[in-house]
């Protein structure tokens, strides 16, 4: 698998410490919801460093694709990516990488997405595809954030989980609640995995992505609510620093 | 066992391995010569803060695999898997 250019041509804040780059790939060969790329930055004295990000954008045939990167307080390449990139900067991107933690939609059946955080992003790329794609699968997402003001893509979820016959969202605040929101803030419990997510008699696909404490957490809950361990995939990140 | 949490899944191995097969291997399932599980290869837990990659079976913790980049090589040491099992392509025709 080579090393490709990649030129940044557009930069969008989601968050305050998040940011989203479209970048155009020479001779992208296209990629399927829910794979990462490998993003490669090499220093003037020779020094590179490697991380993986997921797709954020449903797979499309102009050669785009878009990342939305976390920055991380002691992180190495995430404050670079998120702070001092310009449109017109170039790096090397490897990928599409990972045939696992992938949704199509040609599958059949329902989907029930878990997001802690960032996490979110490779969830995303699938509810666009879903979208883009007019598929029929019913979707499903409960997405566990430390507060409100760093939900990814509010706007866009806001907005595609209005129309009939799409996704349905579900918040779980960890720290802070909206005014007026019925759930005091903590971690996704049992009665959420219950009332928020597809039960376990209709056999969901099930996508789990966050932190790796999270989709422990996550995952034994699911486990519990009775669905099928051979139906979750999960994808975790966290110790090399700087996945997604 | 290694009960840290400071692991990720078989599937952010990806990139390396697909430096070196044709195929995804993390798409692939394997049988854990310790336990005897089959479990596709994104669902081991991969240590990467080491230098280079450790997968380790997510039931029983045993190494599946090892790769290291050093001084122009690959090493690469499989020794925890009995097989490896690949879905091909229905056009791919081995000749075999």
């Amino acid at each position: 698998m080579t090393w490709r250019t990649a030129t940044i041509i557009g930069l969008r804040d989601e968050t305050a410490t998040a940011r989203t780059l479209t970048l155009e790939v020479d001779d992208w060969p296209g990629h399927v919801a829910g794979q990462h790329v490998d993003v490669r930055l090499t220093a003037a004295d020779g020094y590179s460093a490697v991380r993986s990000y997921s797709i954020a954008s449903a797979p499309s045939s102009d050669g785009r694709i878009e990342l939305t990167v976390e920055r991380l307080p002691n992180g190495e390449v995430s404050p670079y990516l998120t702070q001092q990139v310009i449109v017109g900067d170039q790096l090397e991107v490897r990928g599409p990488i990972g045939r696992w933690f992938v949704w199509d939609p040609e599958q059949a059946g329902s989907v029930q997405l878990v997001a802690g955080g960032s996490g979110l992003v490779p969830l995303m790329a699938m509810i666009r595809w879903r979208a883009s794609a007019s598929g029929t699968a019913s979707f499903r997402l409960l997405y566990s954030v430390r507060e409100p003001s760093v939900i990814f893509y509010h706007e866009e979820l806001r907005a595609l989980s209005s129309r009939a016959n799409s996704v349905d969202v579900t918040y779980a605040y960890t720290r802070v609640t909206p005014k007026d929101w019925p759930r005091p803030a903590g971690r996704i419990d049992a009665e959420l995995i219950s009332s928020a997510t597809w039960p376990a008699n209709l056999r969901p696909s099930v996508y789990v992505c966050g932190p790796t404490s999270f989709v422990e957490h996550t995952t034994e809950l699911l486990i519990a609510a009775g669905q099928d361990r051979q139906k979750i995939r999960t994808e975790r990140f966290g110790a090399t620093g700087e996945r997604k | 066992m290694n009960e840290s949490m400071n692991y990720l899944d078989g599937n952010a191995a990806a990139g390396e391995l697909n430096r070196i097969f044709a195929f995804d291997i993390t798409a692939a399932q394997g049988q854990c010569v310790q336990c005897g599980a089959t479990r596709h290869f994104a669902e081991a837990h991969l240590y990467m803060t080491c230098p280079g990659i450790v997968a380790r079976c997510a039931g029983c913790g045993h190494v599946l695999l090892r790769l290291v980049n050093a001084g122009g090589r690959v090493l690469l040491d499989f020794r925890g898997m009995n097989y490896i099992a690949l879905e091909m392509p229905e056009d791919e025709d081995s000749g075999v």
